[in-house]
């Protein structure tokens, strides 16, 4: 399958990765390259196979809806570029 | 004693129970080789002031005679596990000043168990590559050269820089990570062992996820008695992690028994790649001849979907990406990219993850958006998922007919020279993966073990595939391999 330069330029979209237009055709032959590599999955006759979910034979663990930690507000917020009065800020989202 | 920092695991361990030296000389011993090889590119952030104190404690421990096997042994921890206070950014700019304040469980048990923390290690970004060459601290080198030219080599990836280490006599281990191959290929570059375990023997948790159905962190060692005492240290149950195996950890070093009569060893036909190297070819008939005489059962098995790991892989690995680092969106750590007047929120995730993603990285990340997309979903993500269930049913088959291990080539090649596949297609370098790869599709546990050298003087190994759970017993027909090829070449220093 051949992606063109309108299809990477919605991928990159998607993936909210700023590319500039001048480098979506390169984008674009590179995505073709590897989509045609994954395109022998084609041969294979799946008829019948199950999506695997689990590599191993057990189900997800559960555990009790309970609260198990909190209260670490400084610590969440150490690493933040931009932190302020005990919260995440960035830039305008609504008008 | 001389020569500290090249001990094994378990000299170490005897001598300083024996009261022959200490963690704190042993660590002296790690830092100062540190600090001479600077052209490895190995270690990207040293933590000596940690080492000093864990060392202490470790030899404190150690003369209380309540010493665990890995108490006082000084490791590398590749960057990908979170450590707390100290820089963990996964080789990428976008985590660049990140220094978490939790531990991840698997250096949480090894500090627990007494081992020293000598720093961190470089690695393909987001463990992404196979060359080490993604890295946003520039390349890690292999100790190891073909011959007399000097010509830098990769020392493989994407644990590059923990195998660097190891092979260059930097630490006595080392921790990696293993999605497609990153901790058996950089081992067989090197000429060190190195083992992923079955999915869900070592939690994963606080190691930053490339694709989590697929990760497994492994031990990367100088021998196999090494992988099973530190592999022992690293594995167990761990309730933050919900795909962790609530199963007992077997003494894995009491398995090393080295007799492998009545095993029988499966190989695979498909592993024989066209255009294989002869010396690859020859390799492993050497290596089925010593399983051989060793007294295990040779057969002949077949494996018919092996041809579509790879195109697998490149669907589920790079889905299971781009939704892991959907994270890195400059709000809550690492990197925010400076903002033009009137830019708002998509922007910044926009110019953020251009900024801090390198070329592979934002590839993938952006394959992964494709083939997870509405329309494309079924006809790419759910095919390679099925695919994959094809995949693990070839191993159950031939586990199920009596096969106990398998045997096949760790790499297509020895280690190439850095910069050599830059003009490559990146399907090239994915090739690299090819043997390797079908283990983590079908989570079982796969060791690399070095059992010769190519014409240049370059270091090639083998992989065990085992049963799933069974690495006591994966261990000890590596420790016969070992046994047999007796693999003692070590490089010579340059650096």
């Amino acid at each position: 399958m051949s992606i063109d330069t309108e299809t990477a330029r919605r991928v990159a979209k998607l993936a909210r990765i700023k590319v500039e237009d001048e480098a979506l055709p390169a984008l674009a032959s590179e995505f073709s390259a590897i989509l045609g590599f994954i395109e022998q999955l084609n041969e294979v006759d799946v008829e019948g196979v199950e999506p695997m979910t689990s590599v191993t034979p057990q189900r997800l663990k559960r555990r009790e809806d309970v609260v198990t930690d909190g209260s670490q507000q400084e610590a969440v917020l150490k690493n933040a570029p931009d932190a302020r009065e005990g919260f995440f800020a960035v830039p305008k989202v609504v008008e | 004693m001389s020569d500290l920092s090249k001990l094994t695991i378990a000299q170490a361990r005897d001598a300083m129970r024996k009261g022959d030296t200490s963690s704190a000389e042993i660590t002296a011993a790690c830092l100062s080789e540190i600090e001479g090889a600077g052209a490895l590119g190995a270690f990207v952030h040293n933590t000596p002031e940690i080492a000093n104190q864990q060392a202490a404690a470790a030899d404190a421990r150690i003369k209380a005679g309540d010493a665990p096997d890995m108490c006082g042994i000084p490791l590398g921890i590749k960057d990908l596990f979170c450590t707390k206070g100290v820089p963990s950014q996964a080789a990428s700019r976008i985590l660049e000043g990140f220094k978490p304040e939790y531990e991840s469980t698997v250096t949480t048990q090894l500090f627990d168990a007494g081992a020293v923390m000598l720093g961190k290690l470089n690695m393909d970004e987001f463990a992404m590559g196979s060359s080490n060459e993604t890295s946003v601290y520039a390349d890690a080198v292999n100790p190891w050269r073909r011959g007399n030219d000097d010509a830098a080599l990769t020392p493989g990836g994407s644990s590059g820089g923990s195998a660097s280490a190891v092979a260059a006599d930097l630490c006595l281990a080392a921790t990696g990570t293993d999605t497609g191959g990153s901790i058996r290929q950089p081992a067989a570059f090197v000429g060190i062992t190195g083992m992923k375990p079955t999915y869900g023997r070592v939690s994963r948790w606080g190691v930053v996820a490339f694709a989590s159905s697929l990760d497994q962190a492994g031990p990367m060692t100088k021998d196999v008695r090494d992988a099973a005492i530190m592999l022992e240290a690293m594995c167990g149950h761990d309730p933050k992690d919900s795909t962790s195996a609530d199963l007992a950890v077997p003494n894995f070093e009491a398995a090393l028994t080295g007799d492998i009569k009545g095993k029988t060893i499966g190989i695979p036909k498909e592993y024989r790649m066209d255009g294989m190297p002869q010396e690859i070819e020859q390799l492993w008939a050497d290596g089925t001849t010593m399983l051989k005489d060793a007294g295990a059962k040779i057969v002949d098995i077949t494996l018919p979907h092996t041809k579509y790991a790879l195109p697998a892989y490149y669907v589920i690995a790079p889905a299971e990406a781009s939704s892991n680092l959907a994270r890195y969106d400059g709000v809550r750590f690492g990197h925010r990219a400076k903002l033009a007047q009137g830019d708002g929120i998509t922007e910044m995730y926009e110019k953020t993850r251009a900024e801090g993603f390198g070329p592979e990285v934002q590839r993938r990340v952006m394959v992964g958006t494709y083939v997870l997309s509405a329309g494309f979903y079924d006809a790419y993500y759910n095919r390679a998922r099925r695919v994959r269930a094809l995949i693990k049913q070839d191993f159950d088959k031939v586990f199920a007919d009596g096969v106990d291990a398998i045997l096949t080539p760790a790499t297509p090649s020895a280690a190439f020279g850095l910069g050599e596949m830059a003009d490559a297609d990146p399907i090239q370098m994915y090739l690299n993966d090819v043997f390797t790869v079908t283990v983590n599709l079908a989570g079982l546990p796969g060791i690399a073990v070095p059992t010769g050298v190519d014409k240049q003087g370059l270091p090639l190994g083998l992989q065990l595939i085992g049963r799933p759970w069974e690495e006591a017993d994966l261990l000890n027909v590596a420790y016969s391999l070992e046994q047999s090829a007796g693999f003692v070449a070590k490089p010579a220093k340059w650096w």
